[in-house]
């Protein structure tokens, strides 16, 4: 096991490596540049704010002097948010990112998991088809749809929550925009734990459970729903990579000062810094995450080879 | 793939060294290799019991005949500006039949051009995404060993980054409101998990005696790619590309929302639903018209490919 986790973690670098350097040469070949405004600069001021940022270097020294930078924890400057550096701006945004994220993980997992468990018990009953009815919606309602619909119903008519907009310390803000960003994945986790526990209430040892007699609500606690729940958690990875690139559309429809706006603000603005900045803490985030997840797969599943 | 749709393969797949095992994320070897004519007559008659399926494929049907078909019925051009008429509200007294916009442009119009480019990026991107995965896929299953281990490594790495962020990265290469050529290039990078299905199926069928009489009486490597390996893993590749079409439509909007997809004065679903989330405490038809279209169309695709599912892998049953 310590041999697996060790490999694994080191195996996170390599990708890590080969995923800043593709997006570094290829945001190089877009056309135009962070210093291209509506209105042209004069030659020579463009010229010059280049050579303040090192632009005007070939491009192999940039990337490696990016890559040194990068070692010691420096981002570069923004070139668009001038006078702020990229880590100051994430840092900014990303604890209330990272909340959002989170909370709605969270949510996804204490509603949709006894969800799916209900839906499981009472197989081919209205209970179930309405659960995984709904599931198919939420699955397929994308976030920039259902974020402005709920604002609008419980925000605009009903008024119990706020429209949009943020305040330090008051939750009531995160509400809307967390029940957002959760509700597909409370929906695709409801769907795998049914289908789960559907194959194992099949299985031998659920048998021999109620075979001695065990009381039902045992046989589910404490055999079943267990192993039963393994493909969700191998499922985590992937649902935070989806909430962390679902938090972009939320932060925007909600105004959140979160950081993923500044992703989609860095690729309008080529603010290359921005957008690369970006690129290594939300990837990194999620190499971390899915690595997290792997290992408590491992740990939770003794049938894991770790070769 | 499908970071926008959670429906993600487990990450797990993506560890296992290639070549060691058929990857999860194979739906089972039993649709392809059994594949014969009585399969597909098997497959159409459970496909036409499903209500839900057949439903959502005649929505599907009927909503494109209605956006090819329903903008010329209106008098209005989709960037025309009607100067007496702005925000109206669906149902007036004028031949606004859906409304109009802020700036007084047709509402009907504009979302049935929006479901056009949502339907043809769908499936531009899909073929796109098809093509390339299919091929990548059934070469790496087929030949094995180093090349194997070396071109899902490649697959392995792009997956290891959220989906949407090499979309952002893509959008920014090409001049924009090019929206096609955009969606050549997303379609070029989203073939990741149709590969590893196909490879998947690949390993499980190459070993089987009929590509060992092909290779006994000479066929050479590509034709047996082509003519015997390609039309036994086309179930999975049906069901999966069924499965791209909704989630490629919904990078589309996604884009568009965020304004890094079609520009002004073109429509999109997504620019709509942008648009109109911002007028919606004043004009909540804005939001409503082009949200609903959006919603149908990705529901009824999700359900036409679950449809399929069950009708192609008959696994669960």
């Amino acid at each position: 096991m310590m041999r697996y986790a060790l490999r694994r973690i080191l195996g996170v670098f390599p990708t890590l490596f080969i995923i800043i350097t593709l997006s570094f040469f290829v945001i190089r070949l877009a056309p135009g540049g962070p210093f291209d405004e509506e209105q042209a600069l004069p030659p020579e001021i463009k010229a010059n704010l280049e050579a303040a940022y090192g632009l005007d270097r070939p491009l192999t020294e940039q990337y490696l002097r990016y890559l040194s930078g990068l070692v010691r924890g420096d981002f570069g400057p923004s070139f668009k948010f001038k006078d702020f550096s990229v880590t100051e701006l994430i840092a900014q945004g990303l604890p209330i990112s990272l909340l959002l994220g989170l909370s709605a993980v969270a949510l996804a997992l204490l509603v949709g998991i006894p969800l799916g468990t209900l839906a499981a018990l009472r197989q081919n009953s209205p209970t179930d088809y309405g659960i995984m009815g709904v599931a198919v919606l939420g699955i397929a309602l994308p976030s920039f749809v259902t974020g402005p619909l709920f604002a609008l119903v419980f925000g605009l008519y009903l008024r119990w929550l706020p429209v949009a907009g943020w305040e330090t310390g008051q939750l009531r803000y995160l509400v809307l925009p967390v029940v957002t960003l959760a509700l597909p994945v409370i929906a695709y986790i409801a769907r795998l734990t049914r289908g789960s526990l559907l194959e194992v209430l099949r299985t031998n040892f659920v048998r021999t459970a109620r075979a001695k007699g065990l009381p039902e609500r045992q046989v589910i606690l404490k055999h079943a729903l267990r192993p039963a729940l393994l493909p969700v958690v191998s499922y985590l990875g992937p649902a935070t990579a989806f909430v962390i690139t679902g938090s972009l559309v939320v932060e925007t429809v909600f105004g959140l000062p979160g950081s993923g706006r500044y992703l989609v603000q860095g690729a309008i603005n080529r603010d290359y810094t921005l957008v690369m900045g970006m690129i290594v803490v939300y990837g990194s985030l999620t190499l971390t995450l899915n690595l997290v997840a792997d290992l408590i797969y491992g740990w939770l599943d003794p049938r894991v080879r770790y070769d | 793939m499908t970071e926008l749709a959670p429906g993600a393969a487990p990450s797990q797949a993506l560890t296992t060294p290639p070549g060691a095992a058929t990857p999860q994320v194979a739906p089972g070897p039993a649709a392809a290799t059994v594949a014969s004519r009585g399969f597909w007559a098997d497959a159409w008659r459970r496909l036409k019991r499903n209500k839900a399926a057949m439903m959502a494929a005649t929505v599907i049907v009927l909503v494109t005949l209605v956006a090819f078909v329903g903008p010329a019925l209106s008098p209005h051009a989709f960037d025309a500006i009607d100067w007496e008429n702005m925000a109206v509200p669906p149902g007036g007294p004028n031949d606004h039949w859906l409304g109009t916009d802020r700036l007084g442009r047709d509402l009907y119009v504009r979302t049935l051009h929006g479901v056009q480019i949502s339907l043809q990026i769908g499936l531009l991107a899909t073929l796109v995404s098809l093509c390339i995965g299919v091929t990548w896929g059934a070469t790496a299953g087929y030949l094995g060993g180093r090349i194997d281990e070396l071109m899902m490594r490649f697959v392995d790495v792009l997956y290891a980054l959220p989906y949407i962020f090499i979309v952002i990265i893509l959008s920014t290469l090409f001049e924009r409101g090019n929206i096609y050529v955009l969606f050549v290039a997303i379609g070029a990078v989203g073939w990741l998990t149709m590969a590893r299905i196909v490879r998947g199926q690949t390993l499980s069928i190459k070993r089987k005696e009929f590509i060992e009489a092909a290779l006994a009486s000479g066929v050479s490597t590509p034709s047996i790619l082509a003519r015997h390996i390609v039309p036994n893993v086309i179930g999975p590749v049906i069901i999966y590309a069924t499965l791209t079409i909704p989630q490629m439509i919904l990078f589309e909007s996604f884009l568009s929302f965020l304004g890094l997809g079609v520009q002004e004065p073109q429509a999109s679903l997504g620019s709509l639903i942008n648009e109109g989330a911002q007028e919606m405490e004043s004009a909540v038809w804005m939001l409503l018209v082009p949200a609903s279209f959006l919603v149908t169309l990705l529901t009824c695709f999700n359900f036409l490919g679950d449809g399929l599912r069950d009708a192609l892998d008959p696994r669960d049953r």
